[in-house]
């Protein structure tokens, strides 16, 4: 990075801090602090849902997972714009309506005080660890390639986002969205029209995509029933479905996003903009990590990206001859390419089978020596880390951005990573103030001055708390997968009690709680003592805390009514 | 100690007030459509290139 780099990345992130931390220096009302400008328009909620759920490790890994598996990921979003249309019509109507701060305010006035207290711990629980995840994911790879110092970038990506969310609540945060989209988005757009221009000449986008197409990287959907396969349209629709409505209907950090705004009207069409925006977006990320596969097959490349940890561990001749092997494959590769796509001009069917074969056949010899690189690095260090597919996009921008843009790249990147850590901070801090401390004294509730003050402090200490997690979190192996585990544990139970609170009416606060508890458990025990995927106790805990909930009220004596059983 | 209901919220089924669509339930449709369009295009993307 030189001094163009330098101010293009300082210039766009401290500048949107420093703006976000001025314009809203002032808010002093609870309501503007907790649930942004009253004013706020679709365009703005929409921007800043999907700003919330774009972290950096969707623009360093999507891209990766693009180039490394194709883009038949695309199909885990199918199920976003169903959940959003329930989260519209259902969950969002409701909201509004109880004048709600928090999701687990509507489980109190639903069922009872102790469910309200279960909601909001579990998400408390969960999203304070995965706010320290969110700023260490991308600090370590992007420490790791600059060779910056890794707490350093903690700790900068860290204050950045706590001056400006304590100073001005979920309005900071809205206001920062709009800017930090904006070069994201300027980022993205300048990195694919970079890789379009280096292709070599006469291939192409089309002829890159046909490249890729053959190479088995375009599949975008796949209607197989089968079970094995790992991303299908199916698995998309339904188990999409369920995650995005736990995500978007029942986590505070999505909720306070669109519960804000001018009317219900504003909230809906900021929704319905990322239920039609965000596959298409998801699509063109994992388009550019395939066509950075296509680019990579035409350009000088490590055998492993993530050249840190490579250099680390290849001191003997081994490892030469592994990069010596794969400079070679690439080579064949390079030419079959070229042999293919002469054939495919030619119009000769027969020809351009067999080149086909002769193309896609070299291709597997390249991956080949690449997952030979990575045994290898596994029998020199157990420990060595092996997936360096997240490492693809941020080498090529370092390598082949001119300067000034890859400034602006890794602007994106912290940009990304202090977009969603922002909502999350907030959304720690609120349900602190409103669901733990306002719960706890009641008496305090008057006094508005004094709830900005302790909803600050929160803010501030769940930042605090998610820097020194970061800070520590290298000492846990596979991290980002362990808290990926404790997500699914939680995030079921916790979309079951809101599933019940909408749905079976008849249910009540005894029965949804010791439901919920015994769901809980259950999946607890499960995790420790069976072998399945973890992703599977979304949905076991979910059906669970239903089934139990309902099983229970079945036996329990009937809920008393709404006005009575409330508690505020 | 949740505040009282905002009087805005009263008319739930006021309409979308956007270009082309009276009620909710058709903004729902054209994006359930628009979805199923992008299915359909991602499914003709995937036979055109592989």
């Amino acid at each position: 990075m030189n001094v163009a780099d330098w101010v293009v990345l300082l210039g766009t992130i401290v500048g949107i801090a420093a703006y976000g931390s001025w314009r809203t220096r002032h808010v002093r009302s609870l309501d503007t602090y907790l649930r942004g400008n009253a004013s706020t328009g679709w365009g703005t909620i929409g921007i800043s849902v999907m700003a919330t759920q774009a972290s950096a490790i969707t623009f360093l890994s999507i891209p990766g997972q693009g180039f490394e598996s194709g883009i038949g990921f695309v199909q885990n979003y199918f199920g976003l714009p169903l959940a959003l249309i329930i989260v519209c019509a259902v969950f969002l109507p409701m909201y509004r309506r109880l004048n709600v701060y928090t999701a687990y305010e509507f489980l109190g006035q639903r069922f009872d005080g102790k469910t309200r207290l279960l909601g909001a711990g579990l998400f408390l629980l969960q999203r304070g660890l995965a706010a320290g995840v969110t700023i260490y994911a991308p600090a370590i790879i992007i420490s790791t390639v600059l060779g910056w110092p890794l707490d350093l970038v903690i700790v900068f990506t860290g204050l950045l986002v706590i001056v400006y969310t304590v100073t001005g609540g979920s309005e900071a945060v809205a206001l920062t969205h709009k800017w930090q989209m904006a070069v994201i988005l300027a980022g993205m757009a300048t990195a694919m029209v970079v890789l379009l221009l280096r292709l070599p000449d006469g291939l192409g986008f089309t002829g890159a995509a046909h490249v890729a197409g053959a190479l088995g990287k375009l599949q975008a959907v796949d209607f197989s029933l089968d079970p094995s396969r790992r991303y299908t349209v199916w698995t998309g629709v339904f188990g999409g479905l369920f995650l995005s409505l736990a995500y978007f209907g029942t986590d505070q950090s999505q909720v306070q996003r669109y519960i804000g705004g001018a009317s219900l009207r504003e909230g809906r069409l900021g929704l319905m903009f990322n239920a039609v925006l965000k596959i298409p977006m998801q699509f063109v990320i994992l388009l550019l990590g395939a066509l950075l596969f296509v680019f990579y097959q035409f350009a000088p490349h490590p055998v492993f990206f993530n050249q840190a940890e490579w250099r680390r561990h290849s001191q003997d001749d081994r490892f030469r001859a592994l990069e010596a092997e794969h400079a070679s494959a690439v080579a064949q590769s390079q030419s079959a390419i070229r042999g293919w796509l002469e054939a495919r001009a030619s119009h000769d069917t027969a020809r351009e089978a067999s080149a086909r074969a002769v193309m896609v056949a070299a291709s597997h010899r390249t991956d080949a020596i690449r997952a030979e690189a990575k045994a290898a690095l596994v029998a020199a260090d157990p420990r060595a880390k092996t997936k360096d597919s997240d490492y693809v996009f941020i080498t090529f921008i370092l390598t082949h951005l001119p300067h000034g843009a890859v400034g602006l790249l890794v602007a994106v990147m912290f940009a990304a990573a202090l977009s969603s850590t922002a909502s999350e901070l907030a959304a720690l801090g609120t349900t602190t103030t409103i669901d733990f401390w306002r719960h706890f004294r009641p008496l305090a509730t008057t006094d508005e001055a004094r709830n900005v003050r302790v909803a600050r402090r929160f803010t501030a200490l769940w930042g605090v708390f998610a820097v020194a997690f970061a800070l520590f979190a290298g000492f846990v192996e596979n991290l980002i997968e362990a808290i990926n585990i404790l997500g699914s544990i939680f995030y079921g139970v916790l979309l079951g009690l809101f599933l019940v609170a909408f749905f079976l009416r008849r249910v009540g606060g005894g029965a949804v709680f010791f439901g919920a508890v015994t769901a809980q458990a259950l999946v607890i025990v499960m995790y420790f003592s069976l072998n399945i995927g973890y992703l599977w106790y979304n949905l076991i805990g979910c059906a669970a805390c239903i089934a139990f909930s309902v099983a229970l009220q079945a036996v329990m004596p009937p809920r008393p009514r709404a006005d009575q059983g409330r508690a505020g | 100690m949740t505040p009282a209901p905002r009087p805005d919220e009263r008319s739930e089924a006021e309409p979308p007030d956007v270009p082309g669509f009276r009620t909710w339930c058709s903004v729902y449709l054209f994006v359930f459509a628009f979805f199923v369009l992008v299915v359909v295009l991602l499914t003709v993307f995937t036979r055109v290139f592989s």
